[in-house]
């Protein structure tokens, strides 16, 4: 579906990207990761043809630059930093629908799904709302729609859990039919989305391997964490994962969401001292279903 | 061109929320206010000549004003725009290069010439109100004096946004152009020239294609048809167009200025790097 030839990409003289080659299929989900300066946000940019470069990028066959309108209404970007927009969301949302001939109330039902109610919002600058909020109306935008790729900038870094869950779960929907391309400076945030990694160095290919594609995307994991003592910066940040304790703090329960996983186990780690036993069950589907619902 | 008044529309919202509209309208605005209550209130003793005079003592306010106002706010938030992401975002939909920025444009203008036109409407209909009589034709040839002025340096705010990577820059050599166009609105400047045995025909030539000095002496032109407060020079002005080409050059040059300027940056645009 994607396809990058010789790409070359200079700024000032300063090459950025030193003849990157890579093809991307329909059902693969690519995690393109790197450090700062690797190379991805520019390897994005020439994807979605706001770059000139040298070489050829394809989708579908077509120059993203040449074909701006075919190409661009088949994907869904989401940026890692939202712009600092003034309009308002039900304008944002109205202008996107409209360029991309799609139907503002798809948009409107992902963004319900994340927790995001449109309504309410639909008279406040974009550039007001919260870092979480703003990150899922983009999502909604790039996924309220028919898009068959998805172009996402640490996509996930602002959402709560439960958001997460429902994020993970509408990428699922979209696995068949869609090709997705995840840029993170972290492997550990985004490694339980892909099937493919791609790891950028100084504007070169560096790693392409692909990855065991075992974890259901809309999956949940039961956990509970025994501490050997309670501690106020665990309680803290177990918090922000929804997790209760019904023995002050000696004891956490909660549920995490499968691709979730290695992230979830990043945080423990920075209390790996703390920890007396941690579980994890993978959760029956009714059970998920029915905290989702209920 | 469903896209393009999509974008114009876009910006209009996105303009209408921001600090410099605020200011932009409040300024011209101001101006009014503020001429009311000398032009008006003496109006109420000359009549039409008190309305007329507070219309060309808008119209010279605002060619001192306009250029710079529109200059700083369209590279600000057009360069702007581009360095703080929104480019890269909005960009990333389907919509057409042309259509994006011909859109941007057009918003643009509706956003920088209404209040320069609903003030000076004001003004009328307030002085209209009041019984003075209105001097339609003088309205109606500032209006679009107002609007060639306002496109032209539209159209070189454009064209500087899509030359430059960073809105600093953009700024400094947008406030470095309207200080030349200031500077060679001088006639004392032209007259130091000339006195250098600058050719008075090379004189003339400068001014004219200052649209700033186009603009001002045909705002001069309605009031004083003879041009006698340019002294010689308006010998060389009314025997090259007479009052009724020139007056038409005043409106047709800047226009085609802009659209010249708007046309490049366009170009520069579509053919570079986009956020």
């Amino acid at each position: 579906m994607i396809r990058f030839e010789h790409i070359v990409k200079r700024f000032r003289r300063q090459p950025v990207l030193q003849g990157i080659d890579l093809e991307v299929n329909r059902g693969q989900r690519v995690a393109l990761v790197g450090s700062n300066g690797a190379g991805k946000t520019t390897l994005i940019r020439c994807l979605l043809g706001e770059y000139r470069c040298e070489g050829r990028v394809t989708v579908d066959g077509l120059d993203p630059r040449a074909h701006r309108q075919e190409v661009l209404s088949k994907v869904g970007f989401v940026p890692q930093l939202p712009p600092p927009l003034k309009m308002p969301v039900g304008q944002l949302v109205r202008f996107a629908a409209a360029v991309c001939d799609s139907d503002p109330r798809e948009m409107a039902k992902v963004a319900t799904r994340l927790g995001l109610d449109l309504e309410a919002f639909r008279h406040q600058p974009f550039v007001k709302l919260s870092g979480g909020q703003k990150q899922k109306l983009l999502i909604s935008i790039a996924l309220g729609r028919a898009t068959e790729l998805l172009v996402m900038d640490e996509p996930a870094a602002n959402l709560d859990p439960e958001a997460r869950h429902v994020f993970f779960k509408l990428l699922a929907e979209k696995r068949e039919t869609a090709a997705m391309l995840i840029s993170s400076h972290r492997l550990d945030e985004v490694a339980s989305l892909v099937n493919r990694v791609v790891e950028l160095d100084q504007g070169r290919v560096v790693l392409d391997d692909q990855v065991a594609d075992l974890v259901d995307l809309s999956s949940r994991l039961d956990c509970s964490v025994g501490l050997l003592q309670a501690n106020p910066a665990f309680a803290k940040a177990i918090a922000e994962w929804d997790f209760t304790s019904q023995d002050a703090g000696r004891t956490w329960a909660g549920q995490v969401a499968g691709p979730d996983r290695l992230r979830f186990l990043g945080v423990l780690s920075r209390y790996a001292a703390l920890i007396a036993h941690i579980r994890m069950d993978e959760a029956a589907a009714e059970t998920w279903a029915e905290v989702s619902n209920g | 061109m469903k896209h393009l008044w999509l974008t114009a529309y876009t910006d209009i919202i996105e303009s209408l929320r921001a600090k410099w509209f605020f200011v932009y309208s409040l300024v011209f605005g101001g101006l009014v206010v503020l001429l009311f209550a000398f032009g008006v209130t003496e109006s109420r003793i000359m009549g039409f000549t008190g309305l007329s005079r507070l219309m060309v003592t808008y119209i010279q306010l605002a060619m001192a004003i306009l250029p710079v106002f529109v200059l700083i706010t369209t590279v600000r938030s057009v360069a702007g725009d581009r360095e703080a992401g929104v480019f890269e975002y909005l960009l990333s939909l389907p919509v057409g290069l042309g259509a994006w920025y011909w859109g941007k444009l057009l918003g643009r203008f509706l956003v920088v010439f209404l209040p320069v036109f609903l003030a000076l409407a004001a003004a009328v209909g307030w002085g209209a109100a009041k019984g003075a009589e209105v001097p339609w034709s003088l309205f109606l040839y500032y209006t679009g004096l107002l609007m060639a002025l306002a496109w032209c340096f539209l159209g070189i705010g454009m064209l500087l946004s899509s030359l430059t990577r960073s809105a600093d820059v953009a700024q400094g050599a947008a406030f470095v152009i309207w200080l030349a166009a200031l500077l060679f609105l001088d006639l004392i400047l032209l007259g130091v020239m000339v006195q250098q045995q600058l050719p008075s025909e090379t004189a003339v030539a400068i001014a004219l294609a200052n649209p700033m000095q186009v603009f001002r002496t045909a705002t001069m032109m309605l009031f004083d048809p003879q041009l006698v407060l340019l002294g010689p020079t308006a010998y060389v002005i009314l025997d090259h167009f007479g009052q009724a080409g020139y007056m038409a050059f005043a409106m047709l040059y800047p226009t085609l200025l802009g659209a010249l300027f708007a046309g490049g940056g366009y170009l520069w645009f579509k053919r570079g790097d986009l956020p």
